[in-house]
C-alpha cells in the first residue's frame, strides 16, 4: 500500500520547475506512485518530505547485500506472491552449515568443490554457514577465519553470543558476512556490531510477533528475517505471511529479506525441506546436507522458479560446430530455446563425431511448441536454409531433424532442395542413431 | 508488537472428487480416496482447510514398460504381468492405481484390442483393493474404442478414464457417463485451455464431482515453472471462485522426471557434479513432485518407491496444522 498520487504532491515543493523531467510537481508525484521516477530526480524536496516519501515510495522488500568482491549476495527486493504476476528477482541463496568444531578447512574444501553443470548452466554453492556449535568463542573465531582463508563465498556467521560474534565479525570484516542472529538479549549490542562493519543482521525471533518487534527496535536497516519457526508447514506459514505483510500492507518491520533453516536429519528430505522454502519466498535456505543428488535437484529448482516467466531464455540462434568439424559432417537441427539446445548439444558431443548443430530461430521455444506456433515448420526453416551460410560449409545436404516433427521432412525438402533425415523423437536417441546411420 | 494476521478471504474452493466405490457404493473397493476440496493456497491451513491429503498414484503398465536399469530392481519380476504389478504396486504404498493402456497402441506390432484391455482392466480389479485410474494408449481413435469398452468392464467401479483432450474427449466423457466414471481432462500447459475443456465436459453432463484435471506436467529442469505457474493460476481462480478451474489437479511427476537424462544417465554418462544415478534418480522424481505440490497438486502419478517414500514423509510434514 503505497502513497496515492494526491498525498506524495502534498509533500512536494509544487513550485512546477520542471528539473525532474516532467511538467508539473503533479505528474512527478504520479510518476513516483506508479514506480515510474525515483525522488532524487527532485533537487527540491525538504528532508523531512524525504524521509516520509521514501519509506512510502521504497520498495516493499529491501535489497539486502551480503559478500564482497565477486561474491556479492542481493537479496530481497521482491515484488509479487507470485511468478506470474511479474517475476521473482533474487534466487534464494543456498548455504551449506559448518560446526565449528569440526575440522573446519576440510569441510570448506567440500563445499568449494561442490559444483554442477546442466544445460549450459552451472551452479555453485553461495555461501558457508559457520556455526558456533562448541559455544566458545576462540574456536569460533577460529572458525571463522579458517573458513575465510579457503573460500569466497558468502559467510553468515552463526551465534547468538555477542561477544563470540564481536571477535569473529571483526576478523572477516572487509567480507561482509551475515550476522546472525539478534534476539530479544542480545540485539543492541548485535546492531553494533553490524553497524562497525556494515553487515546484514539477522534477527530471530520466537514468533511473528516477537519478530517483527526486534526488527522494529533494532535501530539498524541492514535486516534479515527468521521467525523462529523450524517445522515445515509453520516456515511456510510465517515466510508467507512476512512476504504478504511487506507486499500488501507495507508493513514496515517485514519489509526485509528471509532466511530458513532446515531442521530435517534425512538428507533427502531435508532436501524436500529446502525445496518447499524456495519456493515460498525464503531468501536463503541453510542446509545441511553436501550430497550431490540433494543439491543438484535443489538448484535445478531454484533456477526454474526463478527464470522470467515472459521470456524463455534462448540461445543466439545461428550454426554450431561441435568438435573438428569438416565439409563432410553432419548437420543437424534443432531450435534455439536454450534448454533443447544444449539438450540436444551435450548428445550429439557424446557421439563424439564433429558435427553440425543449428539453433533454429524460434523465438525461445521449444520443438514441439515452436512447430505448433508454426514457427518450426517447413515453410520457416526451408527457405533459411536455401540461403544458409551451411551450403558454403559442407559439401553434402543432409539434414537431420527431431523425430517430433517427422512431418516437416517434405516441405523442407520441397523448399530448400536438402535430403531431410528424421532423427529419433528423443535426445537421448542421437548417439545410438549416430552410430547406426552415421557410422560414429 | 502483535502482527495482525492477513488472511485472504477466499469464496471458492476446489471441486471435490471421490475416486472409487466400495461394496456398499456399488464396487468392490477396500476403500475410497477423496481428492481436492482445499479452500486456501496449498499448505496455508491457517486460512482455510485442506480436507483431503494429496494422494499417491503408482503408475502400471499393460505391456512391459521401457523403463530400463533404475526400474529393474523393483518391478522386473513383475512387468510382465499387470495384474502382479499392480498389486505390487499396492505392496508398496499405493493409493491409487494408474493404468495406462501402453499395449493397445495402434502403432504397435501387436496392438492389443479393446476386448483385451478390458480384460486386463477387470483382472486388475479382480485381484486388488485400491481405487484405479486408467489412460487409453494415446491415439485418438483408439482411445475412444479403448475407453469405452474399459468403462463398461468396470461399471460401478468409480473409475477415473483419460486423456480427454479439447479435440478429443466426446466419447470419452460418454463412457465416462454411461458407467458412472471419473473423467481426467488434459489440457496442454495452457490456463485457457484448461478452462475451456472444463466447461465443454460439464456441457456434455458430466457431474463436477466426476471431473480431474491434468494440466500437463513437466519434469523438474524441462519446464516445470510453465506447469507451476499454470497450476498456481488454477488454484487462485479455483479459490475466488471460478468453478471451471477448480478441479483437482494430478501431476505426472514420475513420467516427466524419468525424461530427464539427470534422472536415468548412469555415472559414465553424467554431467559435470552429477553424482551416482540411483540417488539422483530417486530425488528427481521426488522434487518434480514437492514442487508440484507447492503449486496445488491434489494426486501424484509416481513411479520409483523410494521417491514415493520420500514424497508421503515430507507430505506429513506439509499437513502438520500452522494455525496462528
Ligand atoms: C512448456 C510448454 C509450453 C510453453 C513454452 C515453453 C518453451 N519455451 O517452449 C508454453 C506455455 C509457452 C507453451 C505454449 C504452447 N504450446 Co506447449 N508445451 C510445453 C511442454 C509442457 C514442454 C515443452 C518443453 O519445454 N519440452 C522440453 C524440450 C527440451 O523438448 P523439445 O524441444 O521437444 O526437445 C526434445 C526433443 O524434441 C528432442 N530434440 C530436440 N531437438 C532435436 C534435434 C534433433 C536432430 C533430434 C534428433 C532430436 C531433437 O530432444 C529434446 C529432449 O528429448 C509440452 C509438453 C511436453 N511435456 O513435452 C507442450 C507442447 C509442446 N505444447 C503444445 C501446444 C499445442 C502449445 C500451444 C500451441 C498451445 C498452448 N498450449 O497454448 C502454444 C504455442 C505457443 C506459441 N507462442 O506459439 C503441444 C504440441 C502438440 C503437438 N505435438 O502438436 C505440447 C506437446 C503439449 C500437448 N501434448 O498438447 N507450451
Ligand atoms: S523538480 Fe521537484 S519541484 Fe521541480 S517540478 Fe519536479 S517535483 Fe516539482
Amino acid at each position: 500500500m503505497g502513497l496515492t498520487g494526491l498525498a506524495i504532491f502534498k509533500l512536494l515543493p509544487k513550485t512546477n520547475c520542471k528539473e525532474c523531467g516532467v511538467p508539473t510537481c503533479m505528474a512527478f508525484a504520479m510518476a513516483l506512485a506508479s514506480g515510474k521516477a525515483t525522488l532524487d530526480q527532485c533537487p527540491y524536496v525538504s528532508d523531512e518530505a524525504k524521509e516520509s516519501l521514501e519509506s512510502a515510495t521504497a520498495p516493499p522488500i529491501k535489497l539486502i547485500k551480503a559478500g564482497a568482491g565477486d561474491n556479492v549476495l542481493a537479496l530481497g527486493d521482491e515484488q509479487v506472491m507470485f511468478r506470474h504476476d511479474k517475476t521473482f528477482f533474487h534466487p534464494t541463496g543456498i548455504f551449506i552449515e559448518v560446526a565449528d568444531n569440526a575440522d573446519v578447512a576440510a569441510k570448506v574444501d567440500e563445499i568449494n568443490g561442490l559444483s554442477f553443470e546442466r544445460v549450459g548452466q552451472k551452479y555453485v554453492v553461495d555461501g558457508v554457514a559457520i556455526v558456533n556449535a562448541s559455544g566458545n568463542a576462540d574456536t569460533f573465531k577460529d572458525a571463522v577465519a579458517a573458513a575465510a582463508g579457503k573460500t569466497d563465498k558468502v559467510l553468515l556467521l552463526v551465534s547468538e553470543d555477542a561477544a563470540a560474534m564481536e571477535a569473529a565479525a571483526a576478523v572477516v570484516a572487509d567480507k561482509k558476512p551475515i550476522l546472525y542472529a539478534a534476539n530479544a538479549d542480545n540485539y543492541e549490542k548485535m546492531a553494533e556490531i553490524a553497524k562497525k562493519i556494515s553487515a546484514p543482521l539477522v534477527v530471530k525471533g520466537k514468533s511473528l510477533d516477537d519478530t517483527a518487534d526486534l526488527a522494529g527496535k533494532v535501530g539498524y536497516k541492514d535486516l534479515i528475517l527468521d521467525s523462529g519457526a523450524r517445522e515445515t508447514s509453520k516456515v511456510i506459514a510465517d515466510m508467507t505471511q512476512i512476504r504478504r505483510q511487506a507486499i500488501k500492507k507495507r508493513f514496515r518491520p517485514f519489509g526485509y529479506p528471509t532466511i530458513a533453516f532446515t531442521s530435517e536429519e534425512d538428507p533427502y528430505l531435508e532436501a524436500l525441506q529446502a525445496q518447499a522454502y524456495i519456493a515460498k519466498y525464503a531468501s536463503i535456505v541453510v542446509l545441511k546436507t553436501t550430497e550431490l543428488a540433494c543439491l543438484l535437484t535443489l538448484f535445478s529448482w531454484r533456477s526454474n522458479l526463478y527464470t522470467d516467466p515472459q521470456k524463455p531464455i534462448a540461445v543466439q540462434p545461428g550454426i554450431y560446430a561441435i568438435g573438428e568439424v569438416t565439409p563432410d559432417s553432419p548437420v543437424y537441427i534443432t531450435t534455439n530455446f536454450s534448454l533443447t539446445f544444449y539438450t540436444v548439444q551435450t548428445e550429439v558431443e557424446s557421439t563424439r563425431l564433429p558435427s553440425y548443430l543449428i539453433a533454429f530461430e524460434t523465438e525461445g521455444l521449444s520443438v514441439l511448441t515452436a512447430w505448433a506456433g508454426g514457427k518450426f515448420i517447413g515453410e520457416a526453416i526451408g527457405p533459411w536454409l536455401k540461403d544458409s551460410e551451411i551450403n558454403d560449409k559442407v559439401n553434402h545436404k543432409k539434414l537431420i531433424i527431431p523425430g517430433g516433427v517427422a512431418a516437416i521432412k517434405g516441405k523442407i525438402e520441397e523448399i530448400a532442395g536438402w535430403e531431410v533425415i528424421v532423427g529419433p523423437r528423443e535426445a537421448n536417441g542421437i548417439s545410438s542413431f549416430a552410430k547406426l546411420k552415421l557410422g560414429a | 508488537m502483535p502482527v495482525q494476521i492477513l488472511k485472504e478471504k477466499f469464496t471458492g474452493s476446489v471441486q471435490e472428487v471421490v475416486l472409487g466405490a466400495t461394496k456398499e457404493e456399488g464396487g468392490t473397493r477396500a476403500y475410497t480416496v477423496k481428492l481436492g476440496g482445499s479452500s486456501t493456497l496449498p499448505f496455508l491451513q491457517y486460512e482455510g482447510s485442506i480436507p483431503n491429503r494429496p494422494a499417491i498414484a503408482f503408475e502400471i503398465m499393460d505391456i512391459k514398460p521401457e523403463w530400463g536399469a533404475p526400474f529393474e530392481p523393483y518391478y522386473g519380476d513383475v512387468w510382465n504381468d499387470p495384474v502382479a504389478w499392480a498389486k505390487k504396486a499396492e505392496e508398496l504404498g499405493a493409493d491409487v492405481l494408474y493404468l495406462k493402456l501402453a499395449g493397445a497402441d495402434p502403432e504397435l506390432e501387436n496392438p492389443k484390442s479393446a476386448d483385451d484391455c478390458a480384460k486386463t482392466v477387470k483382472v486388475i480389479l479382480e485381484n486388488t483393493t485400491a481405487p484405479l485410474m486408467v489412460e487409453g494408449p494415446g491415439h485418438p481413435e483408439k482411445n475412444n474404442e479403448v475407453l469405452q469398452a474399459v468403462g463398461e468392464a468396470a461399471a460401478g467401479e468409480n473409475i477415473a478414464l483419460g486423456l480427454a483432450e479439447k479435440d478429443n474427449y466426446r466419447s470419452i466423457a460418454a463412457a465416462a457417463m454411461m458407467g458412472k466414471h471419473c473423467i481426467i481432462g488434459r489440457s496442454p500447459v495452457d490456463i485457457n485451455i484448461l478452462k475451456q475443456l472444463n466447461i465443454m465436459i460439464t456441457e456434455m453432463g458430466i457431474a463436477p464431482n466426476k471431473i480431474i484435471n491434468d494440466p500437463m506436467s513437466s519434469g523438474l529442469g524441462y519446464g516445470i515453472e510453465y506447469s507451476y505457474s499454470i497450476m498456481e493460476r488454477a488454484r487462485w481462480g479455483a479459490l475466488i471462485g471460478d468453478k471451471m478451474m477448480a478441479f483437482p489437479v494430478i501431476c505426472l511427476a514420475g513420467p516427466e522426471a524419468w525424461r530427464a537424462k539427470e534422472s536415468y544417465a548412469p555415472l559414465e554418462e553424467a554431467g559435470p557434479g552429477w553424482g551416482e544415478q540411483k540417488p539422483r534418480g530417486i530425488m528427481w522424481e521426488a522434487m518434480t513432485a514437492a514442487a508440484l505440490l507447492q503449486a496445488g497438486g491434489d494426486i501424484f502419478l509416481m513411479r520409483h518407491p523410494e521417491s514415493v517414500k520420500l514424497l508421503k514423509k515430507h507430505i506429513d510434514d506439509l499437513m502438520k496444522p500452522n494455525d496462528y
